[in-house]
């Protein structure tokens, strides 16, 4: 590596870096907690013995689980006006992203429910709450607790996946790194130097998860 | 019978192919302390859970007080929750909410469903749980607790709705023996406050103590009932009497007699094999099967 490249790759460093703070991490965040909406929907509705439900929330799944998140983002951003319905960028990324966490969180979240014991819900019913409140009283903070290592790992995956957006015009960090290393040439150490701050943010991710495990399960005695 | 509380008319209940409640009339006396007793699958917890519902019977009629609900005309969600609201339920695995401390397991009905004001449903909760003996327990999450503690806080839970009625469903059969006896005072004391409660129990001597009525559940119906001298120490039944033999003498029922008691497995008898009213013929004891 020449001194070119050292100085080219110490450059975008914070370049970079803001661009995943400003653009990355928003982004994340955003998707994540519209998905999480929608996850948790999808969860009841395929619980639910509504058929209708149950329709619903298997063929969303199944949708957005079964096609490519690339393909998903490029026929809301490319293919949407085509037939008339133009969405500019972000919220296309937005709701992209959010729709395909959804679809992936929805069975860690149906599944974490299942985990909680009938006996929850047995008990609740028998201190006269009907079923929305003895779900959202009971059974979902035991879930969360469950839930927290299956929607990590979605999450983290959604860290790196808004990447993606770079196709849609979205000026997000790894567009940013296109940008920095097209001009130079230096494609390799600009992409390995974009890896690893995704790598960083995904590491921090994973100390908060221990955290939030750690204080989810406080009333666990081991 | 002083004035009755509960009326349970023609029950019926069917899990599959499985009849396990075929026909079961039940009264219950306002105040009164009702045993229900019988072999594992006779019906008894089907029994105790219909009358709230937990289990939803096919045909027949729970009445509680002026609620009354006929399970065979298709009741609607708010008449199960009224017929519910009237009693209390205690498991015999006490499904405590492990995530809420003991105080917020019991102030959780009637804060959220009761709408309760909060200072009020904390000063009866703490009350209730100097009743159970575990005020200084108010702050800990159940996990922290011991299995008698757990289920004086299931029953101070239950009482927190101020029911008409309390349900006891095997309450103690969970529980290392050393605190079944915490638990069985605190169910005792409540029989002398005047509640009145519906116990499915194995302990016999318990039901002795505490029922005013007793009832032998088999194979889906109730087979004798009456006072717990009655039933308990001179059954008409031949069914309750072999019953009893087994709950309180298990050893003497397999055919094993004094001295032999010591040194002959109870497996080497093979005098019941011919026995069809044995109900637990020699190869399930043999294989484990049930247990």
């Amino acid at each position: 590596m020449d001194d070119r490249t050292w100085d080219l790759i110490v450059k975008a460093f914070w370049p970079l870096f803001v661009q995943g703070v400003s653009w990355t991490i928003p982004l994340t965040l955003a998707s994540f907690a519209v998905g999480l909406v929608l996850a948790l929907l999808a969860a009841v509705g395929k619980l639910s013995h509504v058929k209708v439900f149950q329709l619903a929330a298997s063929g969303y799944i199944a949708i957005f689980r079964g096609t490519p998140l690339l393909v998903q983002l490029f026929i809301i951003f490319y293919g949407f006006p085509t037939i008339g319905l133009k969405i500019d960028a972000i919220p296309s990324a937005i709701l992209g992203f959010s729709l395909n966490v959804g679809a992936y969180a929805a069975e860690s979240i149906r599944a974490s429910i299942l985990a909680v014991p009938t006996g929850q819900l047995e008990a609740a019913a028998t201190i006269g709450m009907d079923y929305p409140l003895a779900l959202r009283r009971v059974v979902l903070p035991q879930a969360l607790r469950i839930a927290v290592p299956p929607l990590s790992n979605t999450f983290i995956s959604l860290v790196k996946d808004t990447s993606l957006a770079s196709g849609i015009m979205v000026a997000e960090m790894f567009r940013k790194a296109q940008e920095i290393a097209a001009p130079a040439y230096a494609f390799f150490w600009i992409y390995v130097e974009v890896a690893l701050i995704y790598l960083l943010f995904c590491s921090v991710l994973t100390f908060g998860q221990g955290k939030l495990e750690r204080h989810l399960n406080r009333y666990i005695t081991a | 019978m002083g004035e009755i509380l509960v009326t349970v008319d023609n029950l019926h209940k069917s899990f599959g192919q499985n009849k396990v409640l075929k026909g079961v009339d039940l009264k219950v006396a306002q105040g009164s302390v009702t045993v229900l007793i019988g072999p594992s699958g006779s019906g008894k917890t089907t029994l105790l859970r219909s009358l709230n519902s937990l289990t939803r019977p096919e045909a027949g009629i729970v009445g509680i007080g002026s609620v009354t609900v006929d399970f065979g005309k298709n009741p609607s969600k708010s008449e199960i929750r009224e017929l519910r609201a009237q009693s209390g339920m205690v498991f015999q695995a006490h499904h405590l909410f492990p995530h809420r401390t003991v105080i917020e397991n019991i102030v959780e009905g009637p804060l959220y469903v009761q709408k309760e004001p909060q200072a009020q449903a904390r000063e009866r909760a703490l009350k209730l749980l100097e009743q159970v003996g575990l005020v200084d327990k108010a702050d800990d999450y159940p996990s922290s607790l011991s299995g008698g503690q757990q289920q004086r806080v299931g029953i101070a839970r239950a009482l927190a709705m101020r029911p008409k009625l309390m349900l006891f469903d095997e309450p103690t059969s969970a529980l290392d023996p050393e605190t079944v006896g915490d638990v069985l005072v605190v169910i005792r004391d409540l029989a002398k406050a005047g509640w009145t409660m519906v116990i499915v129990t194995h302990e016999i001597r318990f039901a002795e103590q505490v029922a005013d009525h007793v009832a032998f559940l088999d194979s889906g119906v109730i087979v004798e009932e009456g006072s717990p001298k009655q039933v308990l120490t001179d059954p008409r039944e031949p069914r309750t009497r072999e019953f009893l033999r087994r709950v309180l003498d298990p050893l003497a029922a397999e055919g094993v007699q004094g001295d032999q008691r010591l040194d002959v497995p109870t497996w080497a008898k093979f005098d019941h094999l011919s026995d069809p009213q044995t109900p637990y013929p020699r190869e399930t004891v043999i294989s484990g099967e049930g247990i």
